[in-house]
Order: C-alpha cells, then sequence, then structure tokens
C-alpha cells in the first residue's frame, strides 16, 4: 500500500473547484451582465438572412459577356411564426389559390418548423411591391432577395448549363447547402459551381411581434459577409459559337473547333440545342419537361456525349499505327480493284497503286484494308491478339476509348475495341485482321464522339500531340482558395515524323485534283482535312469532316458531324469550311454555300 | 473463477452501492435526455419515441445503458483486474480494425456501423484503458517516480491517444492525457504539471503579444531576479539557462504557429485568443453558442422556448453543444446546477477513490474522476469560449450511445468496486 500522496486529492479537488467557479462567473457575465446576448424586452425573434453572393459571371474567350445575374425576389416562410393570417387576401396577393397554399406550407413544414425555407420561389417585382407594404400582416412570411440567370444571346445552352434548386441528396452529402439554395445542375454551372457559387454569409435581423425588421442583431457583429463568386472566362469565341448554332439550324449533329496550341475549345455546337434562358426561374421545370419528351432530344449535347464510327476520318490513325511498327512506309503501294476489290469494296475510281498521300486523297478503302491487314497479321508481333493490343493502346494514346476532355461535363468514352473481346466473341485465336475488317476503315465497333473527332484533328494539326480539350480559359479569382484543374500536354506514342505524309495526305483532301473536299477550298487559307461517312444501322448514314488549319502553325482544329445526311463531303465539308473562313476573316465571302447549308433541313 | 454472484446472495447485491453516485448519474442522464428532446424539438413531431429523432434514440441508449450498469454490478469484482490487459487488448484491435473498416463520419474514421447503429471503439478504449492503468499501477513494483513506471504508463494512454489520433479524431485523442490527473495522485511530479502550465502560457502570451516583446519581458524578468537572488555562479547559470531555454520556446512557438499549423487550426486558436473577430469558421459556432447561452438570462426561456438553439446554426447540437441548450432554455440557474452537479459527482468519486483499500480501486477510481473532469472542463469550457473547440461530450447529457454506454461502463465498475471496498481483508 502506497499511501504518500493522499494530500494531493486536494490540489485535484482544489483544481476542480476552481474550474467551476471560473465556469459559474463566466456564465455569469455571459447570461446575466452582459446585455448584448439579450433579445431586447419587446420579445424579438431572430431572422438569419441567407446573404446570396453574386453567382460568377461568364464571359467568353475575348471578354464578351455571356451569362450575368438578374435580381429576383423570393418569398421565405418560418413556420412556427405563421399565425392567424388572412389566407385569402394572401393567396390573392401572391397570386396562387388555396390547394398551393396548402401544399407549400406543408412541403415547408416538412423541411423545418424553424428554420426559414422558400414558400413561392422568385415572385415578380410587382408582387414583391405590393407585398412589401402588408408583410406586417402576415407574420413568419419574409422576402429573400435572390440572383437569376440571364443570357446576353440565346447561344452556348450545352456548354453553359443551368442552375436548379438543391436536391435532397445534395443537401445531406454536403453542409454548405440548404433546401431552396441554387446549384449548378449541368455544363459549366456545374463543373465550376465552387467557383461560380462564391460564399453565402448570414445576416442577422431582429424582427418584432408585427413581422417588422427593426434592425441589425448587435451592430452586425455576428453576420457573415457573403463572397461574391469568381467570374469565368470561357475558351469559347461567342461569335463562331452563335455562327455554328446558326448553321447548324434545322439539323441534327455537332460542331466542335478546338485551338490546337492550347486544347481551347473554341466552340461546341450541338444541334438541335435550346434558348438556356428557358432553364431559368419559376418556367424551368416545364420546359425542362417538354424538352425531355421531344423526339429531337435538344437536351442531349451530341458533341460530348453522341457516339459514331468515324469512317473515313479514322484511316490516317490507322495508317500513323502502321508506320509506327514500320509495317508501311510512306512509299509503300497498294493496288486497288475499285468496286470489285475484296474484301472491301472501294467506291472511289481513282489511279491505282497509290502510296500514302494518294490514298488518303482518293479515301481508298483497298489500300487501308491492306495497311490494316499488314500490321494486324505481321510477324512482328505473337499473334493476332497481340498486334491488335498494340493497336488499341497506340489508340488510347490518341485519347480515344475514354473522356478526352479536361473539364467537359457528361463526356462519354466512346469505344475502342480490345482483343479480349473478340476472344469472347470469336474465341482465343479464332480471329484474324479478315474476321475484324471493317475497323481498317473506321467502321464496326469503333465509336468516337464528336470531341474526340475534333482532338484527332488538333492532333495531326500538331503532329502527334494535344492538350484535354477544355472550355475553361481563366477565373477572375476572388478567393485563393478554390484549386483550378491544369490541363497537361500529353503525347501520342507515334513519332512526329510519322505525321508529315499524313499531314500532305489531308492537304491533297483539299488541294488535289481528285480530293474529297476540292470543291470547298478556300485559297488563301491553307487546310487539311478528311471526309468521312459513318455507317448508321438505323437510317441514313451520318456525314462526318475533320480539318485543320492553316496547314502549318495550325489555329484551328474541326469536326462537323451531320447526322443522317450521307456523304460526309455534301453537307460536313462545307459547314466546316464555313466555320474556319468565319474564324479566319471574320466574315463569309461564299455567301452561297452559306445560304445552302442555312437552309437546308435535315431532320 | 466464477464471475455472477449467486442468487442467495441478492439481498445484499445493492447494498453497499454508493447511493449519491447513482442519484447524481440518473439526474444527468435525464437532464441529458430533456435537453436532446429540446434540441431536436417540433412541433409535428412529438412522440417521444420517435426512433427517427435524437431523442426517441437516446431512450434506447438509456435503457441499453441501465441494463449495462445493472450488469456490471452482478459481475464479480474480481472480473475487473483480473480481465482488465484482455479488455485492453481487445480494444485495441478494435481500434485497429477501425482504421481499415470503419465508417467515415464527419472527417473521422472512428466508427463500426452495425445495422442501424454505430459503434465508436475510442469510446470504449477510455473505460478500457482506464481498467489497464488500474493493472498496471497497482502492480507492488510499480513506481511513478522512475522512468521506468513513467514509461509504461505513458505506453499504456499513448498507444490509444495515438490509434484515435490516426482515425482524425483529434478531441478523443486528447481525452487520454486526462488520466495524467491519476498519475500525479500516483506520485507524477508536480513540478510537471507546473512546466505544462507555464509552456502554456508563454506559447498564449507570444501568440497575443508576439515574439519580440515576449523575449524582452522574459529577458528584463531574468534581469530582475538576478537582481533579487543570491547571486552565486549555480544561481546565475540556473537563470540564464531557463532564460534561454523560453526563448527558444518563444521562437517556436511563432515558427510552428506560422509554418506548421494548417489555416484552420490557426484560426481556431485565434479566435479563441480574440484576435480575430471576423466570425466565419471557428468564431462562428463559437459565438452561435454564446449567443443561445446569453439569451437564457437568470431564469432562461423555458423548456421548449428556446429559439435560438433550434435554428442549427451551432452544429452537433444535441451532441457537444448540448450545453447551449441547456444554457438558452434553463438559464443561469440551470447551468449553475448541471455544473454543481458534475462537480459534487467529480469530489464524491475523488472521495470514494481514497476510501479504497486496493491500490486497483484506488488507481481506477482515479482514472474515472480524470475522465470525467476533462470532458466536463473541455466541452462546457469549449461553449463558453473559455477553450478551444475540440468535439468531445459532456459525460452523460450529451447524445450518442457509444459515449453513455461507456460513462455507465467506467461509472458502475466503480460504484461495483466501492460496494465491495470493505470485503477484501
Ligand atoms: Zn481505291
Amino acid at each position: 500500500m502506497r499511501k504518500p500522496y493522499t494530500d494531493r486529492k486536494y490540489i485535484i479537488i482544489g483544481f476542480v473547484i476552481a474550474v467551476g467557479i471560473i465556469f459559474i462567473l463566466k456564465l455569469f457575465h455571459i447570461q446575466i451582465i452582459d446585455k448584448s446576448y439579450k433579445l431586447s424586452a419587446d420579445n424579438n425573434v431572430l431572422r438569419y438572412m441567407t446573404q446570396y453572393p453574386a453567382r460568377g459571371l461568364i464571359y467568353d474567350r475575348n471578354g464578351k459577356l455571356m451569362v450575368y445575374n438578374e435580381a429576383a425576389y423570393d418569398l421565405m416562410v418560418v413556420p412556427r411564426l405563421v399565425k392567424n393570417i388572412d389566407t385569402v387576401e394572401f393567396c390573392n396577393i401572391i397570386g396562387i389559390d388555396r390547394e398551393t397554399f396548402i401544399s407549400n406550407i406543408s412541403r415547408a413544414k416538412k423541411y423545418s418548423f424553424f428554420k426559414p425555407s422558400v414558400f413561392e420561389a422568385q415572385i415578380s417585382r410587382e408582387t414583391y411591391g405590393f407585398l412589401e407594404e402588408k408583410l406586417f400582416k402576415y407574420p413568419g412570411f419574409f422576402v429573400q432577395i435572390r440572383t437569376l440567370r440571364k443570357y446576353t444571346e440565346p447561344i452556348a445552352a450545352h456548354i453553359l448549363g443551368y442552375i436548379g434548386e438543391v436536391s435532397n441528396r445534395v443537401i445531406e452529402s454536403n453542409p454548405y447547402y440548404k433546401m431552396g439554395d441554387y446549384i449548378g445542375i449541368s455544363g459549366i454551372e456545374k463543373t465550376y459551381e465552387e467557383i461560380l457559387r462564391g460564399k453565402k454569409g448570414v445576416k442577422i435581423m431582429m424582427v418584432d411581434v408585427h413581422n417588422r425588421e427593426v434592425g441589425n442583431y448587435m451592430e452586425g457583429k455576428f453576420d457573415t459577409l457573403s463572397e461574391m463568386g469568381s467570374d469565368i472566362y470561357l475558351t469559347i469565341d461567342a461569335e463562331l459559337q452563335a455562327y455554328g448554332e446558326y448553321l447548324m439550324k434545322n439539323k441534327r449533329g455537332s460542331i466542335v473547333a478546338i485551338e490546337p496550341a492550347t486544347g481551347e475549345i473554341l466552340a461546341l455546337v450541338s444541334s438541335p440545342t435550346y434558348d438556356p434562358g428557358l432553364m431559368v426561374g419559376r418556367t424551368r421545370t416545364k420546359n425542362y419537361f417538354l424538352m425531355s419528351k421531344d423526339s429531337l432530344k435538344p437536351l442531349f449535347n451530341r458533341a460530348l456525349m453522341a457516339t459514331y464510327p468515324p469512317g473515313s476520318t479514322f484511316k490516317m490513325a490507322n495508317a500513323l499505327v502502321a508506320l509506327k511498327y514500320e509495317t508501311l512506309t510512306p512509299q509503300s503501294r497498294y493496288g486497288c480493284s475499285g468496286k470489285q476489290s475484296q474484301p472491301i469494296r472501294c467506291t472511289h475510281s481513282h489511279e491505282t497503286p497509290l502510296a500514302l498521300r494518294g490514298a488518303i486523297e482518293h479515301s481508298c478503302n483497298s489500300y487501308f484494308w491492306a495497311t490494316f491487314r499488314d500490321l494486324i497479321g505481321s510477324s512482328k508481333f505473337k499473334n493476332t491478339a497481340e498486334a491488335f493490343q498494340q493497336w488499341t493502346e497506340t489508340m488510347h494514346s490518341f485519347g480515344l476509348g475514354k473522356p478526352v476532355g479536361g473539364d467537359l461535363f457528361g463526356e462519354q468514352s466512346g469505344k475502342i475495341p480490345q482483343s479480349g473481346e473478340y476472344n469472347r466473341i470469336y474465341g482465343v485465336n479464332r480471329w484474324r485482321a479478315l474476321t475484324i475488317r471493317s475497323l481498317s476503315i473506321g467502321q464496326g465497333e469503333i465509336l468516337l464522339t464528336p470531341v474526340q473527332l475534333a482532338n484527332m484533328a488538333t492532333i495531326y494539326a500538331n503532329r502527334g500531340s494535344y492538350y484535354p480539350p477544355h472550355l475553361l480559359r481563366s477565373v477572375t479569382q476572388r478567393s485563393d482558395s478554390i484549386a483550378l484543374p491544369e490541363f497537361k500536354k500529353k503525347y501520342t506514342s507515334v513519332n512526329q515524323n510519322h505525321f508529315h505524309d499524313i499531314v500532305d495526305g489531308m492537304h491533297q483532301v483539299f488541294s488535289g485534283s481528285h480530293g474529297t473536299a476540292r470543291w470547298y477550298r478556300i485559297d488563301t487559307i491553307p487546310m487539311c482535312g478528311k471526309t468521312g461517312t459513318s455507317e448508321n444501322p438505323h437510317g441514313k448514314d451520318h456525314s462526318l469532316f475533320i480539318a485543320f488549319a492553316p496547314m502549318d502553325n495550325p489555329k484551328i482544329a474541326i469536326a462537323v458531324v451531320v447526322e443522317n445526311s450521307g456523304f460526309g463531303a455534301t453537307w460536313a465539308v462545307p459547314i466546316a469550311t464555313l466555320m474556319m473562313e468565319k474564324y479566319f476573316n471574320g466574315e463569309i465571302v461564299r455567301k452561297h454555300i452559306e445560304e445552302r447549308m442555312v437552309n437546308a433541313i435535315l431532320y | 473463477m466464477r464471475f455472477f454472484i449467486d442468487m442467495r446472495e441478492r439481498d445484499s447485491l445493492f447494498a453497499g452501492i454508493d447511493k449519491i453516485t447513482v442519484l447524481i448519474y440518473l439526474a444527468l442522464v435525464l437532464i441529458g435526455w430533456i435537453s436532446i428532446y429540446a434540441a431536436v424539438y417540433q412541433e409535428d413531431h412529438s412522440s417521444i419515441f420517435d426512433i427517427s429523432q435524437n431523442y426517441g434514440k437516446q431512450l434506447i441508449w438509456i435503457a441499453i445503458a441501465l441494463f449495462l450498469a445493472v450488469i456490471v454490478v452482478l459481475v464479480d469484482i474480481r472480473f475487473f483486474p483480473a480481465f482488465s490487459y484482455l479488455i485492453y487488448i481487445v480494444v485495441i484491435l478494435l481500434l485497429i480494425a477501425v482504421l481499415f473498416k470503419g465508417t467515415v463520419v464527419a472527417g473521422s474514421k472512428s466508427w463500426f456501423q452495425i445495422g442501424g447503429f454505430a459503434l465508436q471503439p475510442a469510446e470504449l478504449a477510455k473505460y478500457a484503458t482506464c481498467l489497464a492503468l488500474a493493472r498496471a499501477l497497482s502492480n507492488d513494483f510499480f513506481d511513478m517516480r522512475t522512468i521506468k513506471g513513467k514509461a509504461i504508463a505513458f505506453a499504456i494512454i499513448g498507444l490509444p491517444a495515438i490509434l484515435v489520433l490516426l482515425q482524425n479524431d483529434t478531441g478523443s485523442a486528447l481525452v487520454f492525457s486526462s488520466y495524467l490527473i491519476a498519475f500525479y495522485r500516483e506520485g507524477l511530479s508536480g513540478y510537471l504539471f507546473i512546466a505544462g502550465f507555464a509552456v502554456i502560457l508563454l506559447s498564449v502570451l507570444t501568440l497575443l503579444l508576439g515574439p519580440a516583446l515576449m523575449i524582452i519581458s522574459v529577458a528584463v524578468i531574468a534581469v530582475v531576479s538576478i537582481l533579487f537572488i543570491k547571486r552565486n555562479r549555480t544561481n546565475i547559470v540556473k537563470v540564464i539557462s531557463i532564460f534561454l531555454v523560453a526563448a527558444a520556446f518563444i521562437f517556436t512557438v511563432e515558427y510552428s504557429f506560422e509554418n506548421i499549423l494548417q489555416a484552420h487550426q490557426k484560426s481556431r486558436i485565434n479566435v479563441l485568443l480574440g484576435k480575430e473577430i471576423d466570425l466565419k469558421g471557428a468564431g462562428y459556432n463559437l459565438n452561435q453558442s454564446k449567443i443561445a447561452i446569453g439569451s437564457g438570462g437568470l431564469k432562461g426561456k423555458g423548456f421548449l422556448q428556446g429559439t435560438q438553439t433550434k435554428y442549427s446554426f451551432v452544429p452537433e447540437q444535441s451532441t457537444d453543444f448540448i450545453f447551449c441548450t441547456i444554457g438558452e432554455e434553463w438559464g443561469f440557474i440551470g447551468s449553475v446546477i448541471v455544473i454543481a452537479l458534475y462537480i459534487i459527482l467529480i469530489i464524491r468519486l475523488i472521495n470514494m477513490a481514497e476510501r479504497q483499500r486496493s491500490d486497483f480501486a484506488r488507481i481506477y477510481g482515479y482514472g474515472v474522476a480524470s475522465v470525467v473532469t476533462f470532458h466536463f472542463i473541455i466541452n462546457i469550457g469549449m461553449t463558453i469560449g473559455l477553450v478551444p473547440v475540440i468535439g468531445i461530450p459532456l459525460p452523460f447529457i450529451s447524445y450518442g450511445g457509444s459515449s453513455l454506454m461507456a460513462f455507465t461502463l467506467l461509472l458502475f465498475t466503480f460504484v461495483k468496486q466501492d460496494a465491495h471496498r470493505l470485503d477484501l481483508l
């Protein structure tokens, strides 16, 4: 038994009592002496008014304003404080019926008895003015000022996306959001929600028994200031975007234009589109419903979400894999028997045999089948599956088979088939190049999104490298706590040297005497491109075109898809060249072509 | 060994139980439930058995806790020393397991989700550590004054503390430092506490006044002391070395504050020191809490009349900030009563610990008193702005099953041993 420290009990007890006394003194101070914590005698109530910061503005790459804010008025309610009100008069003022009143109140009660929530969103300025005078008759109700999105032009709806009331799921997982708050739901508004939204503040007001605000609680000592959202500059060129949407009127399809040196997306058109102003405010739910029922699917962002077999636009990629593994040289020639060719017919009649440049100019199916066969069947690889796996991996390095963009909301992966898949379908070692021959001309299991197609054009323009295509150019930082995404340069696994003949071939598509795009060349702008026709089992084929210009030091790379319009050269080529003409010259000289495109209805 | 007492002995079963302790326990649990009810009360949910609400769940927890208390009282007292290490090891294993298999709640990976209920091993660790300490420190060869003694004692509290820290639950990890109070009673030098106090004082003053002013002040104090003490060689060397250590410490504090602490930790400290009045993050909760308590006045607003605490602007209202509800609805009078209940309970526990004949029971009793004291000081101190915001519950009162069960086990294990204190020898 050790009892030498028994006396220490008094020190410990003394310490505990001292703490107790300090606590009691502190409580005496804040509960009895310091009057600042108490509400005044006439039983004032504190009202916590959320201070919504203005959401960040959105500009295009040239500083042209695209999205701004306008004040709106939300009628708020604190159910606990609602008593003895003239419901009929109240409903008349805000223009709702009794049923709506009851359902709104019960929705608010379900959320909370004590916390304010939105009773009726976005009442008009007139209603607000009228209601403000009479608010003292309706205890528990007050008006909160909010901002609504406004658009300078009815363009770029898919890019910008929209905002809406935050869902319960988000409220539960993220404590920042409260019922009735707005949050970005799609597009830029969603991707950059944290940058745009800023930070909410709280203003504490004292409210008397007549529902009148009688002043700031403790001179605003406990208020928190809201922080304005940061403004965003997009990579989009609003003028080019608007022109693209104009050209795509009454057609289904997409245009994606990228600045090759940076990966900045200059235009991202998905048609049919809609007026972004329709997705704002009280009518949003109704409009959303109507558009989601529309058989033309205006809400569907084809540029990022639709996938197509790339057709002949894919031939250069196939040739590059063959060049990489040296089963093809730029000088190798293959013959073509035109429509009699086996196993794939060639639809173009041309001189024969052709080398790489000519094959691209004439889009010779026989040539690309032969290069594919020689690659996949090459003795350099252990077997077909291994050869094909090399092909797949090279395609992945082109940003295919997975989302390629840096900040693109809802972008799809597309598809690049893998050996395993064919092993499952045909059995191990039971398939050869011949089995999967349609890949050689970009048909079959390959699927690309329009943004991936545009990125392929970028890769040819850059001779083998790209930046992930993205929409964010810069941000006017208002708070330094938000990390901005970085878009890092990527290289394909194909050596830069192999791109020279590809680019020359693509140039001949415009400049050659038989080039598939020769009718649309513009002498002042040396363009390179490749047409394609995407086989569509459900109807007329899709018209595809990828291009970049100028040939040296390119400023724009572009992909155009026009659904169900047949051969690539007829629709996609003129639209792409008009876009480039617009981008370089600012105005269109070839009015007849423009007119033919705009007036075409291809639904 | 049989662990349950024969039915024949039942008459005497509750005989030695300390009534004051049990009554205070029941009073605190009741106050807790009433406050949780008030904190989440809404006019249209009013069934007290509503399992979807915290007060409904707490009712179940209280029932389970009372059941546990009875079980503990039925257990043979030899069970506790015999199984203390085993319990400790099992709980340590649970703490390791939760790091891999746990569910993340509010940033801390410290919960096991079992069906609809969540279990927090960190709470059980307080109990297990208390038992293991009592066992180790009551060993005849144990001496707190030796290095070895200190090493053993600190290892027993350090291991669970580090594991809990790894779960990202700083508050619960700090709780293990409360056993220092028990160590002090068992012979840990008081100078350690004086040094600790000096460290805190120097840190606070450095952060408030800045390093330059502090160095000058410490230098002045050093010079003055040299003038007044007997000026022999040893004394002067002593004063100068203390001065140098203090100066080095001041720079370390300044450096760590500026370079090591993260922004939110800095802001918490600044708010506490009153240097930051911009009330966005850390200061926000604290001020909401003070408004709620302050608005209670002398008599409080009355049961269910608190408006301030209902807006949910005080987070964790039924757990860590439950004292806000008490302060707002029951005012200064109610708050003082609750504080008095805790102080009476703690003093009672200390006196009970001192009357034990076995070292095991005494050390265990001090352990219980230490943990309750620590929680009491930190939790109430935090809600009234005297200590930093550290999220730990108020014993017996806060909402939460793991916490209530752990404190019930802690307390009744001691009450049981106290009831049998005369059985020994
Ligand atoms: Zn051919």
